[in-house]
C-alpha cells in the first residue's frame, strides 16, 4: 500500500510510466463490482427511510444520520443535543484498535528485524513459521484465545501454580482481552511489511553511522527507522483498519458487553433493531474516517518523498 | 450430508410439482432445517398414502420473506414461532381452520388451546415448545433461585459472574417480568425505570452471549446465566452442576406451530397432516426426537423416561406463569431499541 508506492519512485517508474494501462482493467472491473458498487449501494441506503423489522422504503430521509449525531432523548421528542453514544462507541473502537496496533508494532518490529538479519537461506523458513498459525480459521483462533485467558485457563493456572499470584486475574471479558485478541489476529500484517522494508535496508548505512560514533539507539532512530518507515506505516494501517471494524474479538473475548463499531453495525442488520439505513449510515461514517486517515498518511508520504528527492 | 441431499431432492421435487399443478396425494411442508424425524414422515405416508414434500428454512424472518416474495400458493403448511404466527396472520398469509375441520383439535392440551398469538387456534396447531429462564451453578451459589433478582440484582456470590442472552427480545421480556410491567409498555415512567434498572443490573453481568450460553456455564466463565431449557439440560449432561430456575415473577415461553397457509394447493392433505401431528403417539415420537415439549394431551406416558424426569420440563410448585415475547408496535419498539443501545454502549 502506502509503503509500496512511496518506495517505488525512481527511474524504473519513469521509464514504464505510460506502458500498458489496460493491465489494470481486471483490477478496475473487480473493484467496480465488488467494492465501488456495494459502497455506492450503502450510501444510497443510508439516505432511505427504514422499514419496520428490516428493509428500506424508497423515500429520501436523513433520519439515519440524525440518529447518529443528535440525541432526542429516550422518547425522541426532546430538543436535540449532541449524541455522544455513537461517538463513544467509535472512540472505544479506535482506542482498542490503536492499542492492538501498538502492541503489534512493539512485538512485530523486533521480530521482523530479527528475520531480516538471518542468513538469506533461513529467512523464508522464519516467514513460513510466522504464517503457520494463520492457516487456522480466525474464529477458531479467537475461541482458543478464550480458552487460554479464562479464569481457570492455562495462563491463570500457571501464574497461580507458580505462586506469582494468589487469585486468578480476570482477563476474559475485559477490554484488554479484546486488545490481545485483535493484536494476535493481525500480527503477521505488521511483521511482513516491516520485514520486507528491513530486508531491503542497506546495513552498511548502520555500519557507517557506527563508524561516525553514533550510538546504537541513535542509529536505530535516525538511520534505520526513517529508512523502513514505509513498511512500518503499511503494517500499522494493515493492523489498525481491520481491527477497527472487527466484531469477532469483542463478541467472544470482550463478552459483547459494549458495542464496537462492527457489532453496532451488525445489530442494525441482524439484530432486533432491523434499522438498515442506520447501519448503512454508521458504515459510511466509518468509511469516511478510514479514508481521511489514509489520505493523511498518503500526503505525509508524498511530502516526505518530495523532501528527500 | 444425508439431510442436505434430502432437502435438495425435496426442492427438485418441489420444482417439478409446481409445474404439474397440485397433484393429488401430496402435502408441501415449509419447515425448519432438521426439525422432524424421517420415520415420522414415512409413517404419515404409510398411513395416508400422501407424499410429504419438504423445503427448509433457518429463521422465522427468512421464511416470512420467502413467502412474501412469491412463495404463497406453493406451500401448504409452515412452522413459525409464536410471535411470527401473529405477524403472518396480520399480513394475511394464513388460512382459517373452520370448526370441525381438524378431527384431533381436541387433543391440544388446555394450556395451549387458546394462546395469545393465535386466539382460539384459528390458524395453527402446536408443534413443539420450550422455555427460556436462567440456570445457576449450585457449586457457586446454594441459596434461593426462584426469583429474577438472581439476574437483575444478584447476590454477592454471583456478582460479575452472570451471562445474559445477547438478544434484545429475551432480555427485555425477562426485565419486564422482573419489574412487573407490560412487555411493550408505553408508560414513560416505567420505561425510564426499565432503562435505569438495566443500567445498574449490567454491573453484575460478565457477558452477553447466546450461542455460547451453555458453554460459559460448563466452562465456569459464568456461574449463572439466562438460558433455553434444552441448553440447561445439556449443560448438566456435560458436567456443570446447574439448576434451571422457575422464577416466581414468571419466565419466557416459546412455541413453534404448524400453520395452514392461505392458497394452500393441497388444503385437504394439509389438514390430514396437522391431524396426524395431533395424535399423542406421533407427538410423543416427535418430542422424543427433538427433546422439547409437545403441546398435545396424553403424550406424557409415551415419553422417554429421561425426558419425563427432566427438571427443565417439570416446573416447581411456586413457578410463575410463562409469557411469550411480544412483538411491539413500531414507535414503541423504537424506545426499546434505544434502551438496548444504552445498555450496550
Amino acid at each position: 500500500m502506502a509503503g509500496g508506492t512511496a518506495s517505488s519512485g525512481g527511474t524504473a517508474a519513469d521509464t514504464y510510466k505510460n506502458a500498458r494501462p489496460w493491465l489494470l482493467l481486471p483490477a478496475w472491473a473487480f473493484l467496480g463490482v465488488f467494492v465501488l458498487a456495494p459502497v455506492f449501494m450503502m450510501l444510497v441506503y443510508s439516505f432511505l427511510t427504514k422499514e419496520f423489522r428490516g428493509g428500506v422504503i424508497w423515500e429520501f430521509s436523513t433520519a439515519a444520520y440524525d440518529q447518529f449525531f443528535f440525541n432526542r432523548g429516550l422518547f425522541g421528542d426532546e430538543p436535540p443535543t449532541i449524541e455522544w453514544t455513537y461517538i463513544a462507541i467509535f472512540w472505544r473502537s479506535i482506542w482498542q484498535a490503536a492499542t492492538a496496533t501498538l502492541m503489534a508494532l512493539l512485538i512485530g518490529f523486533p521480530t521482523a528485524y530479527f528475520i531480516a538479519t538471518r542468513p538469506e537461506k533461513l529467512r523464508p523458513m522464519w516467514v513460513f513459521l510466522i504464517t503457520i498459525p494463520y492457516w487456522v480459521n480466525l474464529l477458531i483462533r479467537t475461541v482458543s484465545m478464550k480458552f487460554m485467558l479464562r479464569d481457570n485457563g492455562p495462563i491463570n493456572d500457571f501464574l497461580v501454580g507458580t505462586g506469582l499470584i494468589n487469585e486468578p486475574i480476570t482477563i476474559i471479558n475485559t477490554n484488554f482481552a479484546v486488545q490481545l485478541g485483535l493484536f494476535y489476529s493481525y500480527l503477521p500484517f505488521m511483521v511482513l511489511p516491516i520485514y520486507a522494508s528491513v530486508e531491503r535496508y542497506n546495513f552498511s548505512l548502520s555500519e557507517a553511522a557506527a563508524d561516525l560514533y553514533a550510538s546504537k539507539w541513535v542509529t536505530l532512530r535516525r538511520i534505520l527507522l526513517p529508512a523502513v518507515k514505509p513498511g512500518v506505516v503499511a503494517g500499522c494501517i494493515l493492523v489498525f483498519v481491520p481491527s477497527l471494524g472487527s466484531f469477532l474479538a469483542p463478541d467472544l473475548l470482550g463478552g459483547a458487553k459494549n458495542f464496537m463499531i462492527g457489532s453496532l453495525i451488525e445489530e442494525q442488520f441482524k439484530g432486533n433493531a432491523g434499522n438498515w439505513p442506520f447501519g448503512a449510515a454508521a458504515s459510511m461514517v466509518l468509511l469516511t474516517m478510514v479514508l481521511i486517515l489514509l489520505l493523511i498518511f498518503a500526503r505525509q508520504q508524498a511530502r516526505a518523498q518530495k523532501g528527500t528527492g | 450430508m444425508k439431510a442436505l441431499l434430502r432437502s435438495s431432492v425435496a426442492v427438485l421435487t418441489l420444482g417439478a410439482m409446481t409445474s404439474v399443478a397440485a397433484a393429488d396425494g401430496q402435502v408441501v411442508v415449509y419447515h425448519w432445517f432438521e426439525y422432524i424425524p424421517q420415520e415420522l414422515v414415512d409413517k404419515f405416508t404409510a398411513e395416508t398414502g400422501i407424499d410429504v414434500v419438504m423445503d427448509t428454512y433457518d429463521s422465522n424472518e427468512a421464511m416470512l420473506a420467502s413467502l412474501k416474495a412469491g412463495g404463497m400458493g406453493t406451500y401448504d403448511v409452515s412452522v413459525p414461532g409464536d410471535y411470527m404466527v401473529k405477524i403472518m396472520a396480520s399480513e394475511g398469509l394464513l388460512d382459517t381452520i373452520a370448526e370441525g375441520e381438524l378431527a384431533n383439535k381436541g387433543n391440544i392440551s388446555a394450556l395451549w388451546a387458546d394462546p395469545s398469538f393465535d386466539p382460539g387456534r384459528q390458524h395453527s396447531i402446536p408443534y413443539q415448545w420450550g422455555s427460556t429462564s436462567f440456570a445457576v451453578n449450585r457449586d457457586v451459589y446454594s441459596g434461593d433461585i426462584s426469583s429474577t433478582s438472581i439476574l437483575f440484582n444478584p447476590p454477592a456470590e454471583l456478582q460479575g459472574k452472570i451471562n445474559v442472552l445477547d438478544s434484545q427480545g429475551e432480555v427485555m421480556a425477562m426485565a419486564a417480568l422482573h419489574m412487573g410491567i407490560p412487555q411493550c409498555s408505553t408508560d414513560r415512567e416505567q420505561l425510564k425505570a426499565l432503562n435505569d434498572m438495566l443500567q445498574s443490573a449490567k454491573q453484575g453481568w460478565a457477558s452477553f452471549n447466546s450461542d455460547t450460553a451453555k458453554e460459559v456455564l460448563v466452562s465456569g466463565d459464568a456461574a449463572a446465566g439466562m438460558i433455553y431449557d434444552g441448553f440447561s439440560a445439556k449443560a448438566r449432561e456435560e458436567g456443570a452442576n446447574v439448576e434451571y430456575a422457575f422464577p416466581k415473577e414468571g419466565y419466557i415461553a416459546w412455541m413453534d406451530n404448524v400453520v395452514l397457509l392461505k392458497d394452500a394447493p393441497n388444503r385437504e392433505n394439509a389438514l390430514k397432516f396437522m391431524d396426524f401431528l395431533l395424535v399423542p403417539e406421533n407427538a410423543a415420537a416427535l418430542t422424543n426426537w427433538t427433546r422439547y415439549g409437545a403441546g398435545v394431551e396424553g403424550v406424557a406416558p409415551l415419553l422417554d423416561e429421561a425426558l419425563r424426569a427432566l427438571p427443565e420440563a417439570n416446573p416447581t410448585a411456586d413457578a410463575g406463569k410463562t409469557v411469550f415475547i411480544e412483538a411491539c408496535e413500531q414507535d414503541v419498539q423504537a424506545v426499546y431499541d434505544t434502551i438496548w443501545t444504552n445498555l450496550k454502549k
